[in-house]
C-alpha cells in the first residue's frame, strides 16, 4: 500500500483522527519514520510539535524501527511474582540491550507489557506472535538461542 | 448454514418481519402467528444452537487469549484436519473462555443425547483419542475429562464429576460470565437465543428513560471500574444536564497488571456489553459511543468489530434501534498502550486526539466531557450486568451480595495459587475462599503470604485480614480498594519490599507527568525502597547509608502528600502499595533496614551465594560462568564462593547441574 493512500482514508483537520492516523502509519512501516509526522501534522493541521507529543506519550509508538524478533517481555503482576525480572535481565543480557531497544543488526528487539493475560502460564513471552510460558532462567536461555541459530 | 434472519424474512409470509417483531417472535412474545412450517424451521434452529437437540456432535475449543497461549489454535486445526480425514461430520466451534485458565485448553463435546462433555489440557496429540474415544465410540476419556455440564439429557456416562461441583466452580455465580466459554461469541444467534437483547427490547418497548435508570439504582449497581460509584446515579447526572449532544463511552483500557476479567467478557460474550451500552445510551438519551479498547487485545478489538456490524445488520444498533425511533452509534477506538488513559478524564483526552493527561474535576464529564458535552464513561463489567438486571429485575439483582455492594464481581485469580482463572462469586465471599476454595490454595507446599487486590491502587492483605467479606466499603477499611479486580497471590517466596518496588516501578513510568507530587514523589519513594534492597557494596557513597534510614523516616509522610496533593487517581492512590505492605509486613522492612536481609530470598543484591560442599562435584562449570571470578577450587573438589567479591549476579546458580548453589 502506497502511503498516499493512508492518509486519503482520513478526512483532513480533524485532530481526533490523529491517534488512529499514526497507529494505521505504525502498522504500514513498522515504526513512526519523521518524515510521516511532517506530513500527518500538516495533513491533521497540527503544529508538529503536537504530533511528536502525542507520538512519544504513548508506549505503543515508536520512532525508530524494530528488529525482525520483537520479544515482548510481560511484567503484569503476576509474572513479576513468578520472576519476570529475571527473565527479562537474562534477555537483556544474551542480546546485549535495554528493554525498548533494538539490537544494532536488526534482529531483536525487546519490549515490555503489563499483563497480557496470559497470567496462568507466568511468566510469559511474546516473540512476534507466539506465546511462550512457564519460562525459567534456563528455558529462556535456550529460547533465545534457537532464535538466534535461525537467524 | 441459514441464521434467525433468513429463516424469519421470508417472502411467502405475508407481513415484513421489522426488528422489533423479529426479537419478539425469537423471545417468545409474538403479536402474530408464524406460518407453521416457519415456527417449526425456527424451533430446529433455536435448538440446534443451544446444542440442546442436534443431530450431529459439536466439538468446542476455548479460544480466548489465554486458550490460544496455552496452544489453542494447535488444537483447533487438529480437530479440523482430523475430522475431514475421517470424514465424520461435527460442528466445529469456537468459543471464548469459562475461565479456568490453570486446564486450558480446554474442549468440550456435545454429543447428540448426552449432557455436554469437558476436557482439560487438552493437546493436538490427544485429538485422535478424543474423536475415536467420545466422537466414534460415545464413551469419555476419563483422564482428561474436567466434568460435565448438567443438563437434562436422554443418556448419560457414570461416575464423571460435574462442573457445578468441582471446586473451581462450586462457590462461583456467572451471572456475567454466563456466556462465556459456552456460545460462539462471534454468532450473535447465539447471544440472542440465550435470551440476548431481550432487556434491550423491552426496555425500547415498556419503559422510559427513566424507568431504566430508576431500575439500576433499585438493583444497586455500582461500577465495576475501580470506584464502585452508583451506575443509576451516574446515569441520572448526565441525563439532568444540558446539552445538544450526549456521549457514552465504554472503558475496556482494562491497565491494571494482573487484571483481565474485562477481555474475557469482550472475546467471550460481545454482545453483552454492546447491549447494555444501548440501553445506557437510552438511558442518558445519547446519540455516539465509544468504546475505547487497549490496543494491546487484538482478538477483542477484532470481535468487537464483526459484532458491532451484526448488531446493526439486526437493527439492534444505528439508526431506528428496534423500531422505536431511538438511535445510537457506536465506534471503537483503540488506545494506544498507557495505563492513565483508563482515567475518565485522560481517556476522553485521548479521544480527542491529545495526550492522554487527565483534566481537573470538576466540571464531571457528566455535565463536560468529550468535546465539552455531557458523557458516561462506564467500564465493561458494569455495561455486561445491564442486560441482566432488566432481563430478570432490579429486586432479583438486589437480593445478590451485601448491604451496600450488590451482584457479583468478577476477580482475575493468579499468581502463587494453584488455579489460575477467572472467578465469579457474589459480593460478599471471602478472600479466603477465593484463594482457597476456588483457587485450591498455594502451590507445591508453600504457605500464603499476601494477596494483592486492586492492582497499583490497592493494597496487600496477609491472612489475617482476608476472612473480609469482599464488598466496596469492607476492602478499603482494611488499606485496600476494589479496584478492577485483579488478585494476586502471593507465598513466602514473594518479598513484600521488592512488591511494592515493582508497583513503584509501574506507577513511576506510568505517571502522566502533569502533578509534580505524583511525577516526583513516586520516583522518592521508588528510591527509598530501592537503597532498602541494594547492598551496601554497590554504594559509592556513605551518605546512602543515611539516606536509606532517612527515606524510611520520611516515607509516610512523603506518601501522604502524594496521596493528597495529586490531581487524579493515579496519584492519589500510589502509595497504596507501598503503605498497605509496611503496614502488614514491616517485619520485612526492617530485615531490609536493619538486618540487610531479604527474608524472602528475593532482593538479590542482600543474598549470600553459597556452596554446599556435600552437594558440589567440582565440576568447575561455575566458575567458568562466574563473570568475577568469585568461585575458586579444584577440580572435582568442592568449590567455594568469595562472599566479598561476589556480585550476586546469579550466573552460578543458574547454571550448576547440581543443585549445590543456594542463597541465604
Ligand atoms: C489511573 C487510573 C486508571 C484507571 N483504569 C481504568 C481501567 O482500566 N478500566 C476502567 O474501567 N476504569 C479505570 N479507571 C476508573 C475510571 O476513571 C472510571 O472511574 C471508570 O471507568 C468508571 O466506570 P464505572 O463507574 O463503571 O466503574 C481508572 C482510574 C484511574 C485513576
Ligand atoms: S496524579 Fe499523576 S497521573 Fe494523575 S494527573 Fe497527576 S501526574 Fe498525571
Ligand atoms: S557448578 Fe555446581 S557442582 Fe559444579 S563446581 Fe560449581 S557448585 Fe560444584
Ligand atoms: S552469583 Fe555471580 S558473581 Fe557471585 S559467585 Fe555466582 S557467578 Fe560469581
Ligand atoms: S501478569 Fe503476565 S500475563 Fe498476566
Ligand atoms: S481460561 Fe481464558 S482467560 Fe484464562
Amino acid at each position: 500500500m502506497n502511503n498516499q493512500s493512508i492518509f486519503e482514508a482520513y478526512p483532513r483537520n480533524d485532530a481526533s483522527l490523529l491517534i488512529p492516523l499514526l497507529q494505521n502509519i505504525q502498522t504500514e512501516f513498522g515504526y513512526l519514520p519523521e518524515d510521516q509526522l511532517e506530513k500527518v501534522a500538516e495533513h491533521i493541521g497540527i503544529p508538529l510539535s503536537r504530533v511528536y507529543g502525542v507520538a512519544t506519550f504513548y508506549n505503543q509508538f515508536r520512532l525508530k524501527p524494530l528488529g525482525k524478533y520483537v520479544i515482548r517481555v510481560c511484567r503484569g503482576t503476576a509474572c513479576h511474582v513468578k520472576g519476570s525480572l529475571d527473565i527479562l535481565r537474562i534477555l537483556e543480557s544474551e542480546l546485549g540491550i535495554k528493554a525498548g531497544e533494538t539490537t544494532k543488526d536488526f534482529m531483536f528487539s525487546i519490549e515490555t507489557v503489563a499483563c497480557i493475560g496470559a497470567c496462568s502460564i507466568a511468566p510469559v513471552i511474546v516473540i512476534n506472535d507466539e506465546y511462550f510460558g512457564g519460562l525459567t532462567p534456563k528455558s529462556i536461555q535456550k529460547l533465545i538461542k534457537k532464535f538466534k541459530d535461525k537467524g | 448454514m441459514k441464521d434467525f434472519l433468513d429463516i424469519l424474512n421470508r417472502k411467502h409470509m405475508d407481513f415484513k418481519v421489522t426488528p422489533d417483531l423479529f426479537m419478539d417472535i425469537i423471545h417468545e412474545s409474538p403479536d402474530i402467528t408464524l406460518p407453521a412450517q416457519t415456527a417449526q424451521e425456527l424451533r430446529e434452529y433455536k435448538s440446534r444452537l443451544t446444542l440442546e437437540k442436534t443431530d450431529k456432535p459439536a466439538v468446542i475449543v476455548g479460544m480466548g487469549t489465554c486458550g490460544l497461549a496455552n496452544g489453542a489454535q494447535g488444537v483447533y486445526d487438529t480437530f479440523k484436519e482430523e475430522l475431514e480425514k475421517r470424514g465424520i461430520e461435527a460442528e466445529l466451534i469456537s468459543t471464548g473462555c469459562v475461565g479456568y485458565c490453570a486446564e486450558e485448553v480446554i474442549v468440550d463435546i456435545k454429543l447428540p443425547g448426552y449432557p455436554r462433555l469437558s476436557y482439560a489440557r487438552v493437546t493436538p496429540k490427544d485429538v485422535s483419542n478424543l474423536i475415536e474415544t467420545t466422537l466414534i465410540n460415545h464413551e469419555p476419556v476419563r483422564d482428561k475429562v474436567l466434568g460435565v455440564y448438567h443438563e437434562k439429557s436422554e443418556k448419560r456416562w457414570e461416575n464423571l464429576p460435574v462442573i457445578n461441583n468441582i471446586p473451581f466452580f462450586k462457590i462461583q455465580q456467572k451471572v456475567v460470565l454466563e456466556n462465556c466459554g459456552i456460545i460462539d461469541p462471534e454468532n450473535i444467534d447465539q447471544y440472542i437465543v440465550r435470551g440476548g437483547y431481550k432487556g434491550l427490547s423491552r426496555v425500547l418497548k415498556n419503559m422510559s428513560p427513566e424507568d431504566v435508570i430508576e431500575d439500576m439504582l433499585k438493583a444497586g449497581l455500582r461500577g465495576r471500574g475501580g470506584g464502585g460509584f452508583k451506575t443509576g446515579m451516574k446515569w441520572k447526572f448526565a441525563r439532568q444536564s444540558e446539552g445538544d449532544k450526549k456521549y457514552l463511552i465504554c472503558n475496556a483500557d482494562e491497565g491494571d497488571p494482573g487484571a483481565f476479567m474485562d477481555r474475557a467478557i469482550l472475546e467471550g460474550d460481545p454482545h453483552r456489553v454492546v447491549e447494555g451500552m444501548v440501553i445506557a445510551a437510552y438511558a442518558i438519551g445519547a446519540s455516539e459511543g465509544y468504546i475505547y479498547c487497549r490496543a494491546e487485545y487484538p482478538l477483542a478489538i477484532r470481535r468487537l468489530r464483526k459484532t458491532l456490524a451484526d448488531a446493526e445488520k439486526y437493527g439492534l444498533l444505528g439508526d431506528n434501534i428496534l423500531n422505536s425511533g431511538f438511535s445510537f452509534k457506536l465506534k471503537i477506538k483503540e488506545g494506544a498502550g498507557a495505563f492513565v488513559c483508563g482515567e475518565e478524564t485522560a481517556l476522553i483526552n485521548s479521544i480527542e486526539g491529545n495526550r492522554g493527561m487527565p483534566r481537573p474535576r470538576p466540571p464531571y464529564p457528566t455535565t463536560e466531557g468529550l468535546w465539552g458535552k455531557p458523557t458516561v464513561i462506564n467500564n465493561v463489567e458494569t455495561f455486561a450486568n445491564v442486560p441482566v438486571i432488566i432481563r430478570r429485575g432490579a429486586d432479583w439483582y438486589a437480593s445478590i451480595g451485601t448491604a451496600t455492594s450488590k451482584g457479583t464481581k468478577i476477580f482475575a485469580l493468579s499468581g502463587k495459587v494453584k488455579n489460575v482463572g477467572l472467578v465469579e462469586v457474589p459480593m460478599g465471599t471471602t478472600l479466603r475462599q477465593i484463594v482457597f476454595d476456588v483457587g485450591g490454595g498455594i502451590p507445591d507446599g508453600r504457605r500464603f503470604k499476601a494477596v494483592q487486590i486492586g492492582g497499583p491502587s490497592g493494597g496487600a492483605l496477609p491472612e489475617s485480614v482476608i476472612d473480609t467479606a469482599i464488598d466496596y466499603e469492607n476492602l478499603k477499611e482494611i488499606g485496600a480498594m476494589m479496584g478492577s479486580g485483579g488478585l494476586v497471590v502471593m507465598d513466602e517466596t514473594t518479598c513484600m519490599v521488592d512488591l511494592a518496588k515493582y508497583f513503584m516501578t509501574f506507577i513511576m513510568s506510568e505517571s502522566c507527568g502533569k502533578c509534580i507530587p505524583c511525577r516526583e514523589g513516586t520516583k522518592r519513594l521508588y528510591e527509598t525502597l530501592e537503597r532498602l534492597t541494594r547492598s551496601y557494596k554497590n554504594e559509592n557513597d556513605p551518605e546512602e547509608a543515611l539516606l536509606r534510614f532517612q527515606g524510611m523516616v520520611y516515607l509516610e509522610r512523603l506518601a501522604k502528600v502524594i496521596t493528597t496533593t495529586s490531581l487524579c487517581g493515579l496519584g492519589q492512590t500510589a502509595a497504596n502499595p507501598v503503605l498497605s505492605t509496611l503496614h502488614y509486613f514491616r517485619d520485612e522492612y526492617e530485615a531490609h533496614l536493619y538486618e540487610r536481609k531479604c527474608p524472602a530470598g528475593v532482593c538479590k543484591e542482600l543474598l549470600t551465594y553459597k556452596i554446599d560442599t556435600d552437594k558440589c562435584t567440582g565440576c568447575t562449570l561455575c566458575a567458568t560462568k562466574c563473570p568475577v571470578d568469585a568461585i575458586v577450587g579444584e577440580r572435582k573438589k568442592a568449590h567455594y564462593i568469595i562472599s566479598d567479591k561476589c556480585t550476586r549476579c546469579g550466573q552460578c546458580m543458574m547454571n550448576c547441574n547440581f543443585n549445590a548453589i543456594y542463597v541465604e
